[in-house]
């Protein structure tokens, strides 16, 4: 009974390896996609087994773990609320994690391999894993301002730092309450998903990056600054400005906000277009450069680019192929022209920074538990838009727009602001949205800031009534803290 | 068979049971470390089951030592180490398990389950007793032939009994226990050891006859049509566990060991191929006929189109071998509790998690040593039937850790066979102990030394009684 036996003996032998091959399997090799399936409570529990580090503004946190009873050991809270709801984004046992927690999550839950170290001291010292802390580039009094300012609009704010691209405010309104998802509570967590999905409004979506509108009359900065670049004019080059301009290859007549020609015999300077925010004289401008150079002007801004902040942000639109009817209602930042409330304050924040456009970012420093620093903001060039003589030309004629023209509301006295009303309009029977973009101060901006109203009235001045007063607010809040 | 056996083997053949006491401290420090771990890492302190348990462990380990010095003295010195091994691993896991439901307990504000590690490690040294009782009682291997038929009968009764209406109990779908009174018992896991004693003196008996051969085809021995009687009736007995108690794994593990000692017995490859045929028909046929027959291999196939009913178990199964990875996450760090059934049905899994790929490579192989050395006596023996049943528990431990281990890994479709000596339950573990007392009880019969052959001229020689 040898020979059998000895068959048996190795039968038996490689069924056990086929066991050992199979927990190879699962164990090693399909371990990463086991781990991320939906439904592993297990990735999910211990994840909430550690303490989260903590997002920080300066050094108040924003969003932070405490300890909590039941069976998922933290609990994910937001101090603030809704306020920072646009940057924070949320961290939701049944939804998953959205803005900075899903952007940072690596830091934040302490996965990151760059926490290796601590992670195994943390370990051997038979202490739970905690994460690493995000301090965003926010400024709390700026961010205030912001959603203190959209308090009962739908709309949006960003604010940056001009010379480095720091995101100073991002605001939005309707917002939501980031501490009503985080919770263990997962029935009392979906009717509020339920509530906010059903909101006409959309309060999920992250308006000042994700959403974008037609710009409107801020667009007219874009096209002053191709004017400018183009070698052709300057700030008191005369331009017609009638009454109305007839598109070209149509009898469709565009008229002026004011019903009334630019200036005596219909012509104006440039920079008088643009502080009286004068449509026909825009429109000539824009099929005099063409759109090749408005476009490229544009991109210089960061249109057609997408931009992570870490966030997603998503990519302003400058019409391709356009003829010259449309041309000229891109030049004033209708037809097809589509820019984020982020892309806008880009615009105003490079021309404040003698022409140099800077990569917007939202996280100033990533940190170990130990609050050893990982990483620290880098400030990023993205395009030089325009020569530092043609920005400063620009930066006068923009002051001459809340000094003597449209955007009056947003000056702050003792302080340069430079600036530009806009109104744009989506469809006839749709609120337009009003605009403010602007910096401060003029001669060494400290702030820049672009504000979308997008459920305001028809009119032109709508821009000065309900979008400055909040570009001012956040630019001073910024300036004196 | 009896060339492995060194006929002039001298009579000073060393018994080995200083390296079984040495393996076997080892094995108890094993068992009380990973408690200790297991306790400090899910309660954060050590709980007072613990010093219980480890005593009670210590007490068992050095009894059942003894008991082979005194009974066995030649008996293989690992298999009893590597066994015990399992099953103080298993404690240690159930142990934590324990911890976890006190946890949730607490929680939901509900009264604290008594433990069940404790009452495991009650079980293991029931397990032991019977172990030694087999040994004192049984001091020859070969009185079991006595009542081949007897015991046939009594291992196909115990399998029948719960379907005897008013005394089975339908658990998870399966009809496979018992109950009397307070007790629920498992006679499936007993009355696997009585046929396995009753296929091998049976086959011992009948192994010539079976291994006669009338036609040869594709170089293939055909057995006569009428030795066909046994492996059908096999067959049939197992298709009737499948109908009967709906259970795949103890039909599978009973198919499997008439096949393996008939194959074994005979030397006949054909009978492999035969129930191998019997079985795709057993297998086809209780797929189109039977709905919880299909459920399990659609679920095998596609567990995670099942995650919320049928599939729960095998899914969480594997996101908890997925959790523990190579190194597992340690004792006490994982959640094995979200495996339902986790310290019965599911434990290696839990302790997948817990100890890893590492740990799980290192239980597979306390399994495989206990397997080998269960063919090694098998293949020492110095009778045809001692070899038979040492092969007949080799398989029995084989396909039963494979059935079970398979399954919760999604190597095959799952069934609800016990894993052996790890589970949590009395009947199971008393089963393979009682196992191991008779490996034991073959292995000792094997190394113990011949008489020594008596020289007239060598007077300094005792003369040695044989037997």
């Amino acid at each position: 009974m040898t020979r059998p036996l000895n068959r048996l003996s190795i039968g038996l032998l490689v069924l056990m390896i086929a066991l050992l091959v199979q927990l190879t399997r699962i164990q090693v090799f399909q371990r990463a996609e086991l781990n991320a399936k939906p439904g592993n409570q297990r990735t999910l529990l211990t994840e909430y087994s550690r303490e989260r580090g903590p997002i920080l503004v300066a050094r108040a946190p924003i969003a932070t773990s405490v300890e909590a009873e039941g069976e998922l050991a933290y609990l994910r809270t937001y101090p603030a609320g809704p306020m920072f709801a646009s940057a924070t984004g949320f961290y939701s046992v049944v939804f998953g994690a959205t803005g900075l927690e899903k952007a940072e999550n690596s830091v934040l839950s302490g996965e990151d391999p760059r926490l290796f170290v601590d992670r195994m001291q943390q370990l051997f010292a038979g202490r739970q894993v905690r994460g690493g802390s995000v301090t965003t580039t926010l400024d709390g009094p700026g961010q205030q301002a912001a959603w203190d300012g959209l308090k009962g609009t739908v709309g949006s704010v960003l604010a940056i730092e001009p010379a480095t691209g720091r995101i100073l405010a991002q605001a939005q309104s309707p917002s939501f309450d980031p501490n009503k998802l985080s919770t263990h509570n997962s029935k009392a967590a979906n009717e509020y998903y339920k509530e906010l999905e059903a909101d006409p409004d959309k309060p999920l979506l992250n308006r000042p990056i994700a959403k974008t509108n037609p710009p409107g009359s801020t667009f007219k900065v874009v096209t002053a600054a191709a004017a400018l670049e183009s070698g052709r004019f300057e700030p008191d080059s005369i331009l017609p400005g009638p009454k109305t301009y007839t598109l070209p290859g149509s009898n469709v007549e565009l008229p002026n906000w004011t019903g009334t020609a630019c200036g005596p015999d219909g012509k104006v300077t440039l920079a008088e277009a643009l502080a009286i925010s004068c449509n026909t004289a825009f429109a000539w401008l824009g099929n005099e450069l063409g759109d090749d150079a408005l476009r490229d002007q544009a991109e210089k801004f960061g249109f057609e680019e997408s931009f992570e902040t870490p966030l997603r942000a998503a990519t302003s639109r400058y019409p391709t192929d356009p003829d010259d009817a449309q041309t000229a209602m891109s030049a004033i930042g209708q037809f097809d022209v589509r820019a984020t409330t982020m892309q806008m304050a880009m615009v105003a924040a490079a021309i404040g920074n003698d022409g140099v456009t800077m990569r917007p970012g939202l996280v100033d420093e990533t940190a170990a538990p130990d609050l050893k620093p990982l990483e620290s903001f880098e400030p990023s060039d993205f395009a030089q838009a325009m020569t530092p003589e043609h920005a400063a030309q620009l930066t006068a004629m923009m002051v001459g727009v809340v000094n003597g023209g449209t955007g009056s509301n947003a000056a702050i006295p003792g302080v340069q602001v430079a600036g530009k009303t806009g109104t744009a309009q989506t469809a006839k029977d749709r609120p337009s949205i009003a605009w403010f973009i602007s910096f401060a101060p003029a001669n060494d901006p400290q702030v820049a800031v672009a504000v979308a109203i997008e459920n305001a009235g028809v009119s032109e001045v709508s821009g000065n009534q309900l979008a400055a007063p909040i570009a001012r607010s956040v630019m001073q809040a910024v300036l004196s803290g | 068979m009896p060339e492995a056996v060194d006929v002039t083997a001298p009579a000073t053949q060393p018994t080995r049971r200083n390296t079984e006491l040495a393996l076997l401290v080892l094995v108890w420090l094993v068992g009380a470390m990973a408690l200790l771990l297991a306790s400090e890492g899910a309660a954060g302190e050590v709980v007072s089951d613990v010093r219980t348990i480890v005593v009670i462990e210590g007490v068992a380990l050095l009894g059942i030592h003894l008991v082979l010095r005194w009974l066995a003295p030649y008996a293989d010195p690992v298999m009893l180490p590597a066994a015990a091994a399992l099953n103080v691993l298993g404690i240690a896991m159930i142990g934590r398990l324990d911890i976890a439901d006190a946890k949730r307990a607490v929680a939901r504000g509900e009264e604290i389950a008594s433990s069940v590690a404790v009452q495991q490690a009650i079980w293991m040294v029931v397990g032991v007793a019977a172990c030694a009782l087999v040994l004192i009682v049984v001091r020859d291997h070969r009185s079991l032939r006595r009542y081949t038929y007897l015991v046939g009968l009594a291992g196909l009764i115990l399998m029948l009994l719960p379907m005897v209406p008013g005394l089975g109990l339908t658990i998870r779908g399966a009809n496979l226990w018992i109950a009397i009174g307070p007790f629920t018992f498992q006679p499936a896991e007993l009355s696997k050891v009585l046929l396995t004693i009753f296929f091998a003196s049976y086959l011992v008996q009948t192994r010539e006859s079976l291994a006669l051969v009338r036609h040869r085809v594709l170089g293939l021995g055909i057995p006569r049509g009428r030795d066909l009687g046994p492996i059908l009736a096999a067959w049939a007995i197992a298709m009737g566990i499948i109908v009967f108690q709906r259970e795949l794994g103890t039909a599978a593990m009973f198919f499997g060991l008439f096949v393996g000692l008939l194959y074994v017995a005979t030397g006949r490859r054909s009978w492999i191929v035969i129930g191998f045929l019997l079985t795709v028909v057993g297998v086809l046929f209780a797929y189109s006929a039977f709905n919880h027959v299909r459920i399990r291999f659609k679920v095998w196939l596609n567990p995670f189109e099942y995650s919320t009913a049928e599939g729960y178990q095998i899914v969480e199964s594997l996101f908890g071998f997925a959790n523990g990875g190579m190194l597992g996450t340690g004792w006490g760090q994982g959640y094995p509790q979200l495996v339902p059934f986790a310290e019965s049905d599911f434990i290696f899994a839990a302790l997948g998690e817990e100890i890893g790929m590492a740990g799980a490579f290192a239980i597979i192989a306390l399994f495989g040593i206990l397997i080998q050395r269960a063919l090694r006596a098998a293949l020492a023996s110095r009778d045809a039937f001692g070899t038979l049943l040492a092969t007949g528990f080799a398989i029995v431990l084989g396909l039963q850790a494979f059935i079970v281990l398979g399954g919760v890994t999604k190597l095959i479709p799952h069934t609800g066979l016990t894993t052996p000596f790890m589970s949590a339950g009395g009947s199971s573990l008393l089963a393979n102990w009682i196992i191991l007392g008779l490996l034991l009880r073959i292995s000792d019969h094997v190394r113990r030394p011949d008489p020594v052959i008596i020289r007239p001229d060598d007077a300094t020689t005792e003369v040695v009684q044989v037997r």
